[in-house]
Order: C-alpha cells, then sequence, then structure tokens
C-alpha cells in the first residue's frame, strides 16, 4: 500500500521543548486524516514540516512520494496549506489575493483570473470578491485562505485547525467544503482538537499528545475504544434525579459517571440503548430539559487514552 | 523569479496605495529636516539662507532616499513574517529572494515620489540645480541606488530579530550617525576631530560629495565611483545575509 502522506519516526525540538518526539503518521490517497490533539501536541509543528516551513531533526516525511526536506521544491507544488490563523491579505480584495497566488504559482494571467473567479464562486465570496479581504467576516476569511490554498489544484490540501473560531453554521459549512474535496479525490490532512470533527470528516484519525501518536483507528473504531458515547439527561425537576439515574443504569447496565448539578451522565454502547432510554424516561414521567447523544470531548478521549484499562478486552 | 518578485512588488504598492500613511514618514522628515536647517542655522553656517539652502540640498536628497528606504521596507517584512503571509509563500514553489526582492522593489516608488516631492519644495524654497537637467536626473537616480542598496541593513535586521519595535528604531536611528555623520550639515573642518574622522570614513560621504558635485558642479568622477562602490558593497553584504538569513528560517 503506498500512502500520499507518508510520516515515519519525526522529530522536532525548539531549544528545550519537544514539540515533536517521534511521530508517524499515514494517509491514503483520496482519504481525510484527521490528527486530533490538545493545545502544544505539535499539531501545527507537523504540518510546517510536511509544508516544508521548517526541517525536521530526525525522522522521514514523504508527501506524495518526494521527500519533504530532500524534493522540498517539488513538494511546494502539490501540496496547498492553510494555516491556523488566517494569512490572506488584508489590504487585496479577494480577488487580488487569489489572482497573486495564481500568478505565483505561474499561471497565465487570464488563467490566474479565471480560477479565482471559479473559487471565489464555489466558496461563496462571489459577492464580495471585489471587496479588501479586511472587510471579511472571520468565516469569510478562512473561506477566502482555503481557497488561496486550491488555486494550484494541489493533489494534497494540510489544514491546520480549519473551523476553530467559527460559528456552528459557518462550521457545518466549512465541513462539507473539507468533505467536497476528498470527494474529488484530494487527499486532506487536517488538524483539530474536536472529536466531533474529526469523527465528521476523517476516515482515519491519529490522536496525538506531547509530540506522540497515541492513539490511531478509524473513527469508529476510537469512539469504541474510548467508550463510544455518552448520554446526558437532565430532568426538568431536580428532584427527579435520582430516578433518572436509576433509569440510566438500568438501560445502560452500567452506573452513572456522575450525578452533578442534576445532569446525569453515562456511557452508552450504541443508539439503541439511547432509544431505550428516551422510551423508559417517558413511561417513568420523567419529564427533561435536556436529553443528548454525545462524543467523548478530547478531554475524555485524553482520559480513557491514558487509562490503562480503557484498552479494549 | 522575475516575475514573481514583480507579482510581490505588486502587492505591496497595492497595499502602499490604499494605505498612504506609510508613505508620510519618508515625504515629511526630510522635508521637515530641510525647512528647519535652512531656516534655523542657514544664516549662522552660510551667512544666508539662501546659500546653506544650495549647500545642503544634495545632502537632503540623499538623507530622503536612505529614510525611504530604512523605516518602511523592514517593517512590512516583520508585518509579513508575523501574520504568516510569507510562511504562505514559503509553502509554494516561490523562490525565497523574490520574497524580499519583491518587498524591496515596490519601495522604488516611494523614493521616487519622495524625491519628487523635496525637489518641489527645493524648489519652491528657492533651490536652483547649477549643473544640467541630465546631471540632476542622475543625481536623483543614484541617491535611489544608495537608498536602496543601504535598505537592506533594516532588511536583515527584520529578518533576523522579527521585531517592529527593533525594525523601526534601528531604521529610524541608524541614519542619523550614517547621514549626519558627514558635511552634509556643515563643513567637515568645523568638526571636532573624533567626527571628522567618521565623516572621512563614512560610505555616505562619498553619496553626498557625488550628489554635490552632480547638482552644484565641481568633481563629479570620483565621489560617483566611491558612490557605486559603497553601494555595491552593502547591497553584497547585507542582500546576501538577509537573503541567507531568510532562506535559514525553515
Ligand atoms: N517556533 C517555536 N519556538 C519555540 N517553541 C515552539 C515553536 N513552535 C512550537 N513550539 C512549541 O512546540 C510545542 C508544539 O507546538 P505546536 O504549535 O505544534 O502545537 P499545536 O498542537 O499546534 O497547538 P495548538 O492547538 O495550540 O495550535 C509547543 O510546546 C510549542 O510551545
Ligand atoms: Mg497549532
Amino acid at each position: 500500500m503506498t500512502y500520499t502522506i507518508d510520516v515515519e519516526g519525526l522529530t522536532k525540538s525548539f531549544g528545550p521543548t519537544t514539540a515533536l518526539a517521534g511521530i508517524d503518521l499515514q494517509a491514503r490517497p483520496g482519504t481525510v486524516l484527521g490528527v486530533l490533539g490538545p493545545n502544544g501536541a505539535g499539531k501545527t509543528t507537523a504540518i510546517r514540516i510536511l509544508a516544508t516551513l521548517l526541517r525536521p531533526d530526525g525522522g522521514r516525511a514523504v508527501v506524495d512520494g518526494l521527500d519533504v526536506v530532500r524534493d522540498a521544491v517539488e513538494v511546494r507544488r502539490r501540496v496547498g496549506l492553510t494555516g491556523q490563523y488566517a494569512t490572506v491579505d488584508e489590504d487585496l480584495t479577494g480577488t487580488e489575493n487569489l489572482v497573486l497566488f495564481g500568478r505565483l504559482l505561474d499561471l497565465p494571467r487570464d488563467e490566474a483570473r479565471a480560477r479565482a473567479r471559479r473559487l471565489l464562486d464555489r466558496f461563496g465570496l462571489a459577492e464580495a470578491a471585489g471587496r479588501r479581504a479586511s472587510t471579511y467576516s472571520g468565516g469569510m476569511r478562512r473561506r477566502l485562505d482555503l481557497a488561496a490554498s486550491l488555486v494550484g489544484d494541489p493533489s494534497i490540501v494540510f489544514l491546520d485547525e480549519p473551523t476553530t473560531g467559527l460559528d456552528p453554521g459557518k462550521r457545518d459549512e466549512m465541513w462539507r467544503t473539507i468533505r467536497s474535496l476528498a470527494d474529488d479525490g484530494t487527499t486532506v490532512l487536517l488538524t483539530t482538537q474536536y472529536l466531533e470533527e474529526a469523527d465528521a470528516l476523517a476516515d482515519e484519525i491519529s490522536v496525538i499528545d506531547h509530540g506522540r501518536v497515541i492513539a490511531h483507528d478509524t473513527p469508529a473504531g476510537l469512539k469504541q475504544l474510548v467508550g463510544g458515547q455518552t448520554v446526558v439527561v437532565r430532568p426538568r425537576d431536580p428532584d427527579l434525579t435520582t430516578a433518572a439515574a436509576g433509569i440510566v443504569e438500568r438501560s445502560t447496565g452500567h452506573e452513572v459517571d456522575r450525578v452533578r448539578r442534576g445532569v446525569v451522565t453515562a456511557p452508552v454502547a450504541d443508539e439503541r440503548t439511547f432509544t431505550e432510554i428516551v422510551h423508559e424516561l417517558e413511561r417513568g414521567g420523567v419529564a427533561v430539559t435536556e436529553l443528548a447523544l454525545r462524543l467523548p470531548s478530547l478531554d475524555e478521549v485524553f482520559a480513557a487514552l491514558t487509562r490503562p484499562e480503557a484498552v479494549p478486552a | 523569479m522575475i516575475a514573481h518578485s514583480l507579482a510581490l512588488a505588486g502587492r505591496s504598492l497595492t497595499k502602499t496605495r490604499r494605505n498612504p500613511g506609510v508613505l508620510m514618514d519618508a515625504l515629511i522628515l526630510p522635508v521637515l529636516f530641510l525647512v528647519l536647517f535652512v531656516y534655523l542655522f542657514g544664516g549662522a553656517v552660510a551667512g544666508s539662507t539662501q546659500e546653506y539652502l544650495q549647500y545642503l540640498f544634495p545632502g537632503i536628497l540623499i538623507l530622503t532616499t536612505v529614510l525611504a528606504g530604512q523605516i518602511a521596507t523592514g517593517m512590512s517584512i516583520v508585518v509579513d513574517m508575523k501574520k504568516g503571509v510569507f510562511d504562505r509563500f514559503r509553502s509554494m514553489p516561490v523562490s525565497r529572494s523574490s520574497l524580499l526582492v519583491g518587498s524591496v522593489l515596490a519601495d522604488s516608488v516611494r523614493y521616487v515620489i519622495a524625491v519628487v516631492v523635496l525637489f518641489g519644495v527645493g524648489y519652491l524654497l528657492g533651490f536652483r540645480v547649477e549643473t544640467n537637467a541630465a546631471a540632476a536626473a542622475a543625481a536623483a537616480g543614484l541617491a535611489i541606488a544608495f537608498g536602496f542598496a543601504l535598505s537592506w541593513i533594516t532588511v536583515l535586521v527584520a529578518v533576523l530579530l522579527r521585531d517592529e519595535t527593533m525594525v523601526s528604531t534601528v531604521g529610524f536611528l541608524l541614519p542619523f550617525p550614517l547621514v549626519f555623520g558627514t558635511s552634509m550639515v556643515a563643513p567637515a573642518e568645523t568638526m571636532p576631530d573624533w567626527l571628522r574622522t567618521w565623516a572621512d570614513v563614512n560610505p555616505v560621504s562619498h553619496a553626498i560629495d557625488a550628489s554635490q558635485g552632480l547638482l552644484l558642479g565641481g568633481p563629479v568622477a570620483g565621489p560617483v565611483a566611491m558612490m557605486l562602490l559603497w553601494g555595491g558593497v552593502f547591497l553584497a553584504v547585507f542582500g546576501t545575509a538577509a537573503v541567507t538569513a531568510y532562506r535559514r528560517l525553515t
């Protein structure tokens, strides 16, 4: 199996800080690899090395069969990078930004203009095309930033926390865009701090912490590994919390995690259990103000992954 | 690489056009010095403000181009590096030197504007070229080339330190010992020994001599040769150092 992105034992230190302590990452062609990790885990460092902006101290990083150190120039022709912070030029208009990138990629002027127009259309920026980017909202800047990394039609795209700071509506929009990229055959490596995002977008997820990969799996596998999903129940009447906890315990066959400020949470293995809980709450006459099935937060993922007994039997 | 440098220079120009404020430093300061010196010291130094204006103007021309290059070029580079704009470009198949060259090239427009304004103000105050138009054009062109060569000093500082405050301090302070430590304001004979020694070895002295020769008459060939030589040295040393330092950022 050849991987489009193939990283082995990559290390990088900044003075006394070890940003990457030897990570391995693999992505198959046309798939989305999610790199999930908390602040300071080394996500940006890894992306910067893959995008040829930083030299690794050790290990190997191969993109599209090319070594990012030895064949840096050729790698730059094939990858698109959208950094953690939008880097579009605020003094230029949307069109000017994209045309500049086209010119830097040696496209003829007409072709650069045509591509800029297509991308602006595709990202819903056609109307704002002639305005300076300084007048764009955060979501528009992000989209323009992503569009800029696609001007050269790259076969590999690196996205560093593409939805941080976007409201839920804009985030869903960005998710759709990213998925459509992969559907078109682009290999995407994206970093995120949210399991929910990795779950929505990635074919496979590598969880990293302190510069190491601590888990690698499909989203389904990872959710299994960290105990699946969590049911959250908040009875309208706080006095019924104990009753609700009893119902949840009977349905899940597990003790509830904690009963805090009138909220009951417990791990659930599958959606059927959730349906059963809903049913039982109704039968027991427990009215609720909140009833949800949610994915573990990053904290819970880490708690689970670093807890020895979390390793599945 | 030339096409890339031009594309990037175009970007910087558009930015300057939309933020004309950055031009102001480069325009106002030299004109301010010209007016101040002529009317404050003119009478005392040369006996008449008019005569002093003739003496001072060629030096102010050099000051103008040096200041124009020092302040803004380094600043725009630091801002681009901090905001990640350069990183974005660096992840593309764009030669690293064109990023710096583009910024510096865009400044040539700023030099031209500053020089035109200076000649305009000089004319209004009563400055007259004593040679001919071709010599005056040569003086302006050489001054711009010299300012360009020196601007690589702050580019180097910008690349190495990546700090706006440091860059603006260096860019603002550096022109003073360089440009004022010459016979620009007053003849070197009136200076204390230590300052005269500095004025004698100071490369900017040659530039000012050349500028005086071209605008007012007098020896031209020698000073111009020295000015070009020194400009070449600055360009070679600081330009190479800046590009090398920038490449090594990876
Ligand atoms: N240029 C640098 N100089 C010094 N230390 C650095 C540098 N870049 C990163 N680091 C350090 O390396 C570690 C990893 O940083 P990195 O930016 O890769 O994390 P991240 O996973 O992207 O975090 P975040 O989610 O906050 O963006 C951190 O401890 C950071 O402080
Ligand atoms: Mg980061």
